[in-house]
């Protein structure tokens, strides 16, 4: 008998523990693998200022995010999207009044093989790529197969490239599926006739970014609105945030935080 | 004495229980499948979903045509398995026949350690080593592609069907060989001829549980296959299993969504086909105890 009530009080505990949050000090942030390095690197910084707050943070991506934010999971919800009409009526139903919060810009840089000779693209050669029209890099002064790399279906990226690149036309079936930027920019890296899309974030040494239109991927050209691939991020809180996860959220918008957005490869709002 | 009866008929009780949980489970587990996979028809037709080319199943004009997926499965699993089998019946050949009890001592523990390997690790090794290399050796486009797919899920399968194989022939009567030897004939006329026809429908049975687990592993192909849902033409074009597509999509698909009653689908063309598989296993495995005169 002793056993069955103690089992029950930590079984109500748990419930009360995840009935009210932004609670006790904990805040969970789930969702987009694009905004991940930024509340990664913000919460450890955070938590070394803030002992008495724990902060988990999660990847998922961005649909997963939002549903745990309306399934009261998450207290943040990472996005790399705005919130879909779908979502939002599935959030009145349940009572939730999703808010956004826009915390950074985002480019999303075009890629390929340091060995190809390509050094810029127009935005309709990249959508024709990206849609089969275009299966060889002859007709682009490069030499060999396309192999267009893509992100999976299920990704916030994916939805906007989607829209920003292909005017919301059907990827090539044959374009390999990466879950994750890392990926595209690994499996770019290692193989020759690759093209793929990431964040601006995740360019690095062993890819090379396409200009776009004669615009290269940078700070300057997305805050400036010229890059045509470019979108802002988002954190969801249901309701107006309060409590930690205020000071949270605060913490990202100041000065300081803006200054780890920017270290991560993301474009702070201030410029 | 009464006290003792009881308490056998407690413990019978708990072990049954134990066991048809089994059962429970199973059960519950094709009833959730059917329950969430079938009201798609009701919005895709079944020839659409299985005979349909295209998969875009996130695009506002969406397609549910799952044959470029089951392709892929089967285009993997085939080529699995002719890495697998010869390696697998092989080394069980080799175990069980020809080594040495030292050699055998050591070998069987090891091929069986390497079932032991997660299967992420696995997938790992495939994206980051095996693809590249690949790619620059043969000088196709992408590493990522149904012949790396296959070549790994083989190795992966070795274990199954090894250990399988090597059970089965260790169960054909020593007569047999000693009668085989007796009439003059040599030792590799004994294993060809005799032994390994004995053990056959026990080969047959490895051979079709390593297809399930070829036809069933997800990780590795999510991270080697390529991921595109294409019909394959060739072993070097990539292509995306049954699994590694719900794998990817299932996170993202908003419940009760035709998206997620899609891959609910998928998973019960999964389960129909291991089903068929085990099926069959359990049947050869079946008539081959009755031919040697087995009581297991």
């Amino acid at each position: 008998m002793r056993v069955q009530k103690s089992i029950l009080c930590a079984a109500a505990a748990i419930f009360l523990a995840s009935a009210a949050p932004c609670y006790a000090g904990k805040v969970v942030v789930e969702g987009s693998t694009t905004v991940l390095p930024i509340a990664q690197r913000a919460a450890e910084v955070f938590m070394d200022d803030n002992p008495q707050v724990e902060i988990s943070v999660r990847g998922g991506g961005s649909g997963v995010g939002i549903a745990s934010l309306l399934a009261g999971t998450c207290d943040i919800a990472d996005s790399s999207r705005p919130i879909k009409e779908k979502e939002l009526e599935d959030a009145v139903s349940r009572g939730k009044d999703p808010k956004a919060n826009v915390i950074a810009m985002d480019g999303i840089a075009v890629i390929v093989n340091p060995s190809n000779p390509v050094k810029s693209l127009t935005k309709k050669q990249l959508k024709d790529i990206y849609t089969g029209k275009i299966s060889s890099w002859s007709a682009l002064g490069g030499s060999g197969p396309i192999v267009a790399v893509s992100r999976d279906s299920s990704s916030g990226t994916f939805e906007a490239f989607g829209e920003l690149a292909l005017d919301k036309e059907k990827v090539r079936p044959d374009a390999l599926m990466e879950a994750s930027n890392q990926a595209v920019a690994s499996v770019v890296a290692k193989t020759p006739g690759a093209i793929g899309y990431v964040g601006i974030g995740y360019i690095n040494d062993s890819v090379k970014a396409l200009e776009l239109n004669g615009v290269y991927p940078s700070k300057e050209t997305v805050l400036r609105n010229r890059y045509a691939l470019s979108r802002p991020l988002f954190m969801y809180t249901n309701g107006k945030p309060d409590g930690d996860c205020k000071s949270f959220l605060d913490f990202i918008m100041s000065k300081q935080g803006q200054i780890l957005v920017e270290k991560e490869g993301y474009i702070p709002l201030g410029g | 004495m009464k006290s003792s009866i009881s308490k056998e008929s407690v413990y019978a009780s708990i072990f049954g229980i134990l066991a048809f949980a089994c059962l429970f489970f199973l059960a519950g587990i094709t009833l959730v499948l059917f329950k969430e996979g079938l009201p798609l028809f009701a919005k895709v037709s079944p020839w659409d979903f299985l005979a349909g080319t295209a998969w875009y199943p996130t695009h506002e004009d969406s397609e549910f045509g799952i044959l470029p997926l089951l392709a892929g499965s089967l285009w993997v699993t085939a080529g699995a398995m002719l890495v697998c089998l010869p390696l697998g019946i092989g080394s069980a050949l080799y175990i069980n026949e020809i080594a040495g009890n030292t050699q055998k001592a050591v070998l069987k523990p090891l091929v069986e350690l390497l079932a032991g390997i997660p299967s992420i690790v696995f997938g790992f090794f495939g994206m980051v080593v095996v693809a590249p290399f690949l790619q620059r050796l043969l000088h196709i486009p992408t590493g990522l592609c149904a012949f790396t797919a296959s070549l790994i899920l083989g190795i992966m399968a070795v274990p199954t069907v090894c250990s399988l194989s090597e059970d089965a022939l260790s169960y054909v009567p020593a007569s047999y060989r000693e009668a085989s030897l007796a009439l003059g004939a040599t030792r590799w006329e004994t294993l060809i001829k005799v032994v390994l026809p004995a053990a056959g429908s026990g080969i047959s049975t490895a051979a079709i549980l390593g297809v399930s687990r070829v036809m069933g592993e997800t990780m590795t192909v999510l991270m080697v296959s390529g991921g595109a849902a294409i019909i394959p033409r060739s072993f070097f074009q990539p292509v995306r299993p049954l699994t590694s597509t719900i794998a990817a999509e299932m996170g993202e698909a908003a419940v009760g969504s035709t998206h997620y009653q899609a891959l609910f689908a998928i998973a019960m063309v999964l389960f129909t086909l291991t089903f068929i598989f085990n099926i069959a296993a359990e049947i050869l495995s079946r008539r081959y105890r009755l031919k040697l005169g087995l009581q297991r």
